[in-house]
């Protein structure tokens, strides 16, 4: 009696679990669906209204307060964010990048078997740090003790310097900065693509190196000669991963960026980035700025798509590269 | 060959006409300088990176020790005085982080055991099985402020939303889908650690699919398990950027986890460094420095679990 009774509940209770697995497998693509559709529904009255080109490329941003979605009185062009964010983000992968793939051949090759693990944990461990705690520390701490001595010494030394009428480090220092916030974005980002740079040079074969050092080649050359080039396509996806992160970072770019609305060609002004105005501007907004913050968020939900799924084919071409997602 | 010529280092050639293989010849000089230069390059960068890690404990220990004592915990936050605490944001981050763990861990379990379990079983779940694993991947990607914008028009806002106005779950579901694909991809990993002659043992003993999974495979891969949730927890936790839009923040204690604007610590500590008086900008370093320790009890016991989830193996 008892046996078919558990006979039979064991005949619910298997496929009943295979249900409730798959359904969750599938809970992926419901949530991703959802996120898009949602906001792109709620941003669209907005890109109807100033027509999606002319939202990207526009310089002039002024809130309006409709509160229907028809009377919209606002302009919206969202390139001072775009840009600020393009530029931020660029300038934390040219920061972090060369650290990177110093960190990752120095933790894999150089250094000693005993150093390794604390090595590797302390660079792991910078990415366990909330971006809350990096903006207060960037503007309390490094922007004043650190970041403005450095940006006043870029401006006085580097400040003639005129590209085809771009002026890099042209003056006057505020402090916040786009440079600023790039600078606190390279520390942010550093962890991710060592991590990876890490997991792709490790999948190099061993033999590969040994026969190299058999040839005579020094150390430096066997990195150089052997385990780079083979390595190539693992540094450009860990690079766009740690490009994808710097673009969708909030709090810290927020509190060192300097929210301004107006954009300027020169490292050293303040301005502003996507994902920093959307945070920013939510708590005072109107439903109508609601709307516009949310097609910000779809522009910017684009940008880190496109460079996410291009990252992950090229990761996935390699090989399985796993670790990454606590990072 | 004699051995009392190779002793001679001012020798060129050998008894056999071969150049000496203790004459330095050509570049080796410069590519030995080369070496010792790339060397140099690489120590310094290690120094480097470890230095922003060292300073941040070192400024918002500094800073934040002064701030930290019993009332900090126990009182709200007075909008002008000395004195109050971030008891409001205490409460307000467990109540968001004990409902984003009740819904990711499940969920990013359940799709790892599919992923592990179930979906190499046939040709279409091995195609399915790839293409979550690909999004989950693709997810951890998406910036936390773009999730919680989409929760704000999902439960949030009442013009398209369910219009639940800003409440503490609609922070556990936000911050529960930034956990989930963290839990979903470490969970993987671990349970495919777990040999497969441990699931057929089960199975020649007679058990089920479901019940291989839930008596054998889960208890074996528990400790790693473990590990990915709490990274994940730790990520959640300081999260700031999309419990803005989500439960909006209060600087004193909510009861109701459905009903009204909730107060969360990264939150508080957003708002208190951004206010002008000395008090303010103190009780957020306090709040810094408690967010800080409890991300990093969360890393290093996860960190532990996972080195001892490795040694079974």
């Amino acid at each position: 009696m008892s046996a078919t009774l558990s006979r039979q509940r064991k005949r619910i209770a298997d496929p009943a679990f295979r249900w409730f697995v798959t359904l969750a497998g599938a809970s992926v693509f419901v949530i991703l669906a959802g996120m898009v559709i949602r906001t792109t529904n709620d941003a669209w009255p907005i890109f109807q209204y100033q027509g999606f080109f002319s939202f990207l490329t526009g310089d002039q941003w002024l809130a309006g307060s409709s509160r229907t979605d028809s009377d919209f009185t606002g302009t919206y062009g969202a390139w001072p964010f775009i840009y600020g964010t393009l530029v931020t983000a660029l300038i934390a992968i040219v920061i972090a990048l060369p650290l990177a793939l110093c960190v990752a051949f120095y933790i894999n090759q150089l250094a000693p078997k005993r150093l390794r693990n604390p090595l590797s944990y302390s660079v792991e461990m910078l990415a366990a740090v909330p971006s809350i705690i990096f903006g207060m520390w960037g503007f309390f701490w490094l922007l004043p003790n650190v970041l403005r001595p450095f940006l006043e010494w870029l401006e006085s030394t580097f400040g003639w310097i005129n590209l085809a009428g771009w002026k890099p480090f042209e003056g006057p220092v505020f402090g916040s900065s786009y440079l600023a916030a790039g600078i606190v974005l390279a520390i942010m980002i550093l962890p991710i693509i060592t991590a990876i740079v890490r997991e792709v040079i490790a999948v190099n074969p061993v033999d590969q190196q040994h026969a190299a050092y058999a040839l005579g080649a020094t150390r430096f050359e066997v990195m150089r000669k052997v385990v780079l080039p083979s390595s190539f396509s693992g540094i450009v996806a860990a690079s766009m991963l740690g490009l994808g992160r710097a673009v969708g970072e909030t709090v810290a770019v927020m509190m060192l960026i300097g929210s301004t609305k107006s954009w300027d060609g020169s490292l050293l002004s303040a301005g502003d980035s996507m994902a920093a105005h959307i945070a920013a501007r939510f708590g005072e907004a109107t439903p109508e700025t609601t709307k516009a913050l949310m097609a910000i968020g779809v522009v910017l939900f684009l940008f880190t798509m496109i460079i996410n799924i291009g990252a992950r084919l090229l990761v996935w071409r390699i090989g399985r590269v796993s670790g990454d997602a606590a990072v | 060959m004699s051995t009392t010529d190779t002793t001679d280092t001012t020798a060129k050639t050998t008894e056999t006409g071969h150049r000496s293989l203790l004459v330095k010849q050509g570049n080796a000089g410069a590519r030995a300088v080369k070496n010792r230069f790339a060397t140099g390059v690489l120590t310094a960068a290690m120094a480097i990176a470890v230095v922003p890690l060292l300073l941040i404990i070192w400024e918002v220990t500094r800073r934040g020790i002064g701030a930290i004592h019993w009332d900090f915990f126990t009182t709200d936050e007075p909008s002008y005085r000395q004195e109050g605490g971030y008891r409001a944001g205490f409460v307000g981050t467990a109540y968001v982080m004990g409902g984003a763990i009740l819904m990711s861990v499940p969920l990013g379990l359940a799709t790892a055991i599919y992923v592990v379990e179930y979906g190499r079983e046939t040709r279409a779940g091995r195609r399915l099985s790839d293409l979550i694993r690909f999004f989950t991947d693709v997810m951890t990607g998406i910036p936390s402020i773009f999730v919680g914008l989409f929760v704000y028009g999902f439960l949030v806002s009442s013009t398209g939303g369910l219009g639940q106005g800003f409440n503490a779950f609609a922070g556990s579901v936000a911050i529960a889908i930034i956990m989930l694909p963290i839990v979903a991809r470490s969970s993987e990993e671990m349970l495919k650690l777990v040999p497969d002659e441990w699931r057929n043992a089960s199975y020649a003993l007679g058990a089920s699919k479901s019940r291989t999974v839930l008596t054998t495979v889960l208890p074996a891969a528990a400790p790693g398990l473990a590990t990915g949730s709490m990274l994940a927890v730790a990520r959640g936790a300081g999260e700031t950027a999309p419990l803005i839009m989500t439960i909006l923040g209060s600087q004193y204690l909510v009861s109701s986890y459905f009903e009204g604007a909730q107060g969360a610590v990264p939150l508080q500590i957003y708002r208190g460094a951004r206010q002008q008086f000395e008090a303010g900008i103190e009780r957020a370093w306090g709040g810094a420095l408690s967010l800080f320790l409890l991300v990093l009890i969360l890393v290093v016991l996860a960190r532990w679990l996972g080195s001892k989830a490795n040694k079974l193996k």
